[in-house]
């Protein structure tokens, strides 16, 4: 066999020669790289001796083992890569995949399905109910990014200002005058949605990495007069004793006039867990409703067409500017409806809960989720802050899996979990977009 | 010239710090017209094209686009957007500028955006599916499919625009751009990368805009096949300066054009450096 040879797909497992020399040199490499990494690291380490002086321990058993690990590693990762039996089409083919994209709509059903029935399922169980009202509210702060980053094509790494200012708003106004939840509520959306503007103005002209650059800004600026402001905000003391929602203005306690004693159940705190998921489960429904709907709408589509190309909007008569402001308004209103919600559910805020790793980690739902996608945000919101308590024993390790994980995501799902695009409108029947063809913006100057 | 002018320019200059891309430039283009600019590359045609389209703020001078209607606009006092708009001057790119991931029918549908806004009641009402925005996009759909029909890809309505070959992309970027319904079309070499065929097409789509339409076009060409055969005037750039300026039968015998494109004899270029020389 010549040394060009193309790589066909073989039915023997065997492997010629060359190909096998060529993956062992590999695999000497990269054991050569983990030996001049992990020697110092892990061959050697100090201990505090007998006589409390530093000694020198070696452990390069332990070394050793780690330099094996790698070259074997290696070797089967460089052999694998040669036999196509092994390559990932094999292990999930075409055939898979095309009735797996097919079951997106029931896939999409029946998560909702869950989600509806969740509090009856674990009712009993307090520590689910609140991770499940937590993936609930990031789900919810994932689809109003979507708006921003997934279908306007804005890299927003400040959304969390938005989460903060809308749970600020609640907190003071409801402290101050006294307001219910229900009332406030769409004021702190309204508040959010006009710090969206405000950001909004100056980064118009901003677009890719400097426009995240500005946004990354915005949420330290928020965060900062949050933690500064003493006299309105508490500063780090943070705002407590934040208003609780009440049923119909009947309070979930245990006095004669509460929710248990007007029904006739006997009080229990589940009541209010319960009733907080459902809360926010309809907050969540209605962003998602909201978000569908604009998308089939004149606005939806430019803002998409923005994503696509900017200049060729401003040739058809698109007014960027207003374009681009109702998504940062947009996205940021439905920050701030979770931002209250959020107020309110913990009864108690500090500009610590607000920080960047917030923002990171709603960007990171929608980006692994696929930007754009709906089901995708919900799905990766469930994975990552479901995978995030169900391997808390693996304590600091955990985020190695994660980090792993992602990794994995990049490479073999670079578009994330749901990459195609649905067509918003259609004459004939309605067929994805490949992920491919889907995404992708281009900003030269127009020639 | 008994015919009334749509586009106007006047002492048009363009320039980007020392470079001076268009100089002095006048010219006048004629409602139901076909007019060419022609030039060698680096003439300052595409320059034109995004001071005309609003791209470009031009240093110097006045461009004044004269509705069928006799309402007028001063195109370099408007920004890129409401010259599409409001002045109704629609454009294509050189290097085309579709939406790549969105289908044909979405693309033409984006064109009739500022329509669309309206009827939805800038969105309010057609969130809550009013029966009149309904009733508008059904219209849009039309007009879309009409134009589809016109570029001969009706049946590729659902296909992402960027699954297109190149020939279809440029057409489909024209009915784009015709959904604004414009009255001044400016195309930036739509015959770029066409094979003969297509070509021979595309005339016969443009003459059919600017006869049962009644939209008026200008037109950066090279390829002079097109040009010659379709334009009813030409305006041929150099340098960023007009060199000749009417119709098809005169451009191509001037001289000064054909020194632009084929350079001048060696006799003419030695006597010219003798006078220079000291």
């Amino acid at each position: 066999m010549s040394e060009r040879a193309p790589r066909v797909p073989r039915e023997s497992g065997r492997f010629n020669p060359r190909e096998v020399l060529a993956a062992a040199k590999e695999a000497a490499v990269a054991a050569l790289v983990a030996l001049g990494l992990f020697v110092l690291l892990i061959g050697v380490r100090t201990d505090q001796g007998p006589t409390g002086a530093l000694v020198i321990r070696t452990r390069f058993g332990a070394l050793a083992a780690i330099v094996a690990a790698v070259f074997v590693g290696r070797l089967v990762l460089a052999l694998a890569r040669h036999d196509a039996r092994l390559s990932i089409g094999r292990l999930a083919p075409a055939a898979l995949r095309a009735a797996l994209s097919g079951l997106g709509i029931y896939a999409a059903a029946a998560f909702l399905a869950f989600a509806l029935i969740v509090p009856i399922v674990f009712y009993t169980d307090r520590y689910l109910l609140d991770l499940a009202i937590l993936i609930v509210t990031y789900t919810m702060l994932g689809f109003g990014l979507n708006i921003v980053v997934g279908l306007a094509g804005l890299l927003d790494l400040g959304y969390v200002a938005f989460y903060a200012v809308g749970a600020y708003s609640y907190a003071l106004i409801a402290q101050h005058f006294g307001l219910s939840f229900w009332i406030c509520l769409p004021l702190a959306g309204i508040l959010a949605a006009f710090a969206g503007l405000i950001l909004g103005f100056p980064v118009l002209r901003l677009r890719g990495d400097y426009l995240a650059i500005v946004t990354l800004g915005f949420g330290e600026i928020i965060r900062l007069i949050l933690l500064n402001w003493q006299d309105l905000t508490g500063g780090p003391n943070g705002i407590s004793e934040i208003a609780r929602p009440s049923f119909f203005g009947l309070p979930f306690n245990s006095t004669a006039h509460g929710f248990a004693a007007t029904f006739g159940l006997t009080y229990s705190p589940t009541h209010r867990i319960v009733f907080l998921y459902y809360i926010i489960l309809a907050l969540a429904l209605i962003t998602n409703w909201v978000t569908l709907r604009l998308r089939r709408l004149p606005i939806g589509r430019a803002w998409e067409a923005l994503r696509e190309d900017e200049i060729a909007c401003r040739a058809l008569g698109i007014n960027t500017t207003t374009t681009k402001l109702t998504a940062f308004a947009m996205g940021a209103m439905f920050g701030g409806f979770a931002g209250a919600f959020f107020a309110t559910r913990q009864g108690f805020i500090s500009p610590e809960s607000f920080t960047f790793g917030e923002s990171a980690l709603v960007l990171t739902i929608v980006v692994l989720g696929g930007r754009g996608s709906q089901l995708g945000v919900a799905v990766a919101a469930t994975v990552m802050l479901g995978g995030f308590e169900f391997f808390r024993e693996f304590e600091q390790y955990r985020m190695l899996v994660f980090g792993a994980a992602m990794v994995a995501i990049v490479i073999y799902r670079p578009r994330g979990l749901v990459a195609t695009r649905t067509p918003s409108v259609s004459l004939g029947a309605r067929t994805d977009i490949p992920a491919a063809i889907a995404g992708g913006a281009r900003t030269e100057t127009p020639a | 010239m008994s015919a009334a002018q749509i586009l106007n320019v006047e002492h048009l200059t363009m320039r980007f710090g020392g470079l001076v891309a268009v100089s002095a430039l006048s010219f006048s283009a004629r409602v139901h017209e076909i007019t060419a600019l022609i030039g060698p590359n680096g003439a300052g045609k595409t320059t034109l094209f995004n001071c005309i389209t609003g791209f470009y703020k031009p240093t110097v001078g006045r461009l004044q686009l004269t509705h069928p209607d006799g309402s007028s606009f001063l195109l370099e006092r408007l920004p890129e957007f409401r010259i599409a708009r409001e002045a109704r001057v629609a454009r294509t790119f050189q290097n085309v500028r579709l939406f790549a991931g969105m289908t044909l029918l979405e693309n033409l549908l984006v064109a009739q955006h500022n329509a669309l806004m309206l009827a939805s009641g800038f969105t309010v009402l057609g969130l809550f599916g009013s029966r009149a925005y309904a009733r508008a996009e059904a219209r849009a759909i039309d007009k879309a499919r009409y134009w589809l029909d016109r570029i001969g890809l009706a049946a590729r309505a659902d296909d992402p625009a960027g699954a297109l070959p190149y020939g279809a992309q440029r057409r489909l970027e024209i009915a784009r751009a015709l959904c604004t319904d414009p009255v001044l079309l400016c195309l930036d070499e739509p015959a770029a990368g066409l094979n003969n065929r297509e070509s021979a097409e595309l005339n016969l789509l443009l003459r059919a805009i600017r006869d049962e339409h009644g939209t008026s076009i200008l037109l950066i060409e090279h390829d002079m096949g097109v040009v010659m055969e379709i334009s009813d005037h030409i305006v041929v750039l150099d340098y960023g300066v007009k060199i000749a300026d009417g119709a098809p039968a005169e451009v191509r015998n001037d001289a000064k054009v054909i020194a632009a494109y084929l350079g001048v004899a060696d006799a003419e270029v030695e006597h010219a450096e003798a006078e220079a020389a000291p």
